[in-house]
């Protein structure tokens, strides 16, 4: 079972592995500087399908196949699983994974889904609710562009703060620990977050929204443990982006907590900011699902990076809670991997 | 955590790049000035075609709107739009867009909910407040005998 340290911080005494893991990404992503780690690069971004959602239902359903694939292990070993996305009643989650046949559990963190169900699914495994577990999530950049903003050959300019939702999705299949092999990664820790808001209303500025809960997550989490930033070989947040990532350093300093030498962030990663047009960066929940799911689960494996902090971040307001002005609340769950 | 909501709303103001505008002013009077000009160019062909005044203008109208819907279904104005910003959003040619772009959005979710419902989502608030706008209008002029 695991340990409470602190107010807000379990340890995990088992310490769930990670089986399999795999990401499968758009055209752009595809593109991008990490093109060449993601498991599949689709070049149609409908993967063939005739709706936006179809085309991400997919994406969901072949991480989840190609991550089971790699862990060696069939639908039938999978004793639940946790999926979310961002689209109305995570359909996106719903129709990709409604033939896998495995007890389902629909999450919604906003783009904190990967951190979420990652951290949810590992519990599951630690206290011996679950043998196998998989967390999984997506974001298509077209089907959240006709839910949130507007149709995509509307002519409108996006701001400078504005952020790409990315057309991705990633999957893990946590196990139990007897299962563990050398060189597999575990999950150590982890924090569910509070929900945080400094009245941030513009939702072409989610990076701004979401920093203070990035911020409050990550000072509970070394509250409850002692530790410090220098403790980790990376902090890696989900899509606060340039914006997001700037403001979550200088509300840390404030309380001395220095995060800049080992500060990452899945938006800032996923796509070339100069050449690719994304503005601040990448956002969505397939953002930091397909970056863990590929570059940063290779580093851990190739010995590249020990101990990763993933920080995934989500802003958790709606077309509706925008529209009658309300401010913008963020969450920040943290999980702790160790390779 | 230790800051306040207006402590952070003035750090979150500095950390936000804000618009450019010297560089959105220059493309949006450049395309906005260009579409002007296609205008006039149209208004002149086609009186010299036989219209008197009124009549080409009308044709005018048609013809951007025409033109504004193809490139739309072309998948081309909202690249032109990304740069021209105001120039390609206030003439005609942005109106036509704003409803030709949800009419192709929302076709997967049929054609009356979809099409039908949502031709309108962009568009309907300039449509609403422009026709109350020229009620208004009408009912001052109406009042005062200003015909």
């Amino acid at each position: 079972m695991p340990t409470r340290i602190g107010k807000y911080t379990l340890e995990l005494n088992k310490k769930p592995v990670i089986l399999g893991y795999a990401a499968v990404v758009g055209k752009k992503e595809g593109e991008g500087p990490l093109g060449e780690y993601f498991d599949q690069c689709h070049n149609d971004t409908k993967l063939g399908e005739s709706t936006w959602e179809k085309a991400e239902s997919r994406l969901q359903n072949e991480a989840v196949l190609l991550a089971l694939n790699k862990a060696g292990l069939k639908n039938t070993d999978i004793d639940c699983i946790f999926a979310g996305d961002l689209l109305n009643q995570c359909i996106s989650s719903t129709f990709g994974l409604r033939g896998l046949n495995i007890p389902f559990l629909g999450q919604y963190g906003a783009c904190s889904t990967m951190a979420q169900t990652l951290a949810i699914a590992s519990v599951f495994t630690e206290s011996g609710a679950a043998e196998n577990t998989v967390a999984v999530t997506s974001s298509h950049f077209c089907s959240a562009e006709r839910q949130f903003r507007f149709p995509l050959e509307y002519g409108g300019q996006r701001t400078p703060t504005a952020q790409w939702t990315a057309t991705a999705a990633g999957a893990m299949v946590i196990g139990s620990p007897e299962k563990k092999q050398e060189g597999q990664i575990t999950v150590e820790a982890l924090s569910f977050g509070r929900i945080t808001d400094l009245g941030i209303k513009d939702a072409a500025n989610m990076g701004a929204a979401m920093a203070p809960s990035a911020a409050q997550t990550l000072t509970d989490y070394f509250h409850d443990t002692g530790d410090s930033p220098a403790d980790y070989d990376v902090i890696l947040t989900g899509d606060l982006g340039q914006v997001g990532s700037n403001l979550l350093q200088q509300i840390l300093m404030k309380d001395s907590i220095d995060i800049s030498a080992v500060h990452n962030d899945c938006g800032l990663m996923i796509y070339d900011r100069k050449k690719q047009d994304v503005h601040a960066g990448g956002s969505g929940c397939g953002c930091s699902a397909a970056v863990l799911c590929s570059y940063i689960m290779r580093q851990m494996l190739e010995g590249k990076l020990h101990k990763v902090l993933f920080l995934g971040t989500g802003a958790l307001m709606s077309p509706t809670s925008s529209q009658q002005g309300e401010s913008i609340p963020g969450v920040a769950h943290l999980v702790y991997l160790k390779a | 955590m230790t800051i306040s909501r207006s402590e952070y709303k003035k750090m979150a103001d500095k950390a936000s790049p804000g618009t450019t505008y010297g560089k959105n002013l220059f493309f949006a009077f450049l395309v906005g000035g260009a579409i002007c000009v296609l205008g006039q160019a149209l208004v002149n062909f086609y009186m010299r075609s036989g219209m008197d005044i009124k009549e080409a203008r009308a044709w005018v109208s048609i013809t951007l709107i025409g033109l504004s819907a193809l490139l739309t279904a072309l998948k081309v104005y909202d690249n032109i739009a990304k740069f021209a910003g105001a120039g390609t959003l206030v003439p005609i040619t942005g109106f036509a867009n704003s409803i030709v772009a949800p009419a192709m959005e929302f076709k997967s979710e049929g054609y009356v909910v979809g099409i039908g419902g949502k031709m309108f989502v962009i568009a309907g608030p300039v449509l609403v407040y422009s026709t109350s706008a020229a009620i208004l209008y009408g009912l001052i002029v109406w009042f005062f005998h200003l015909y």
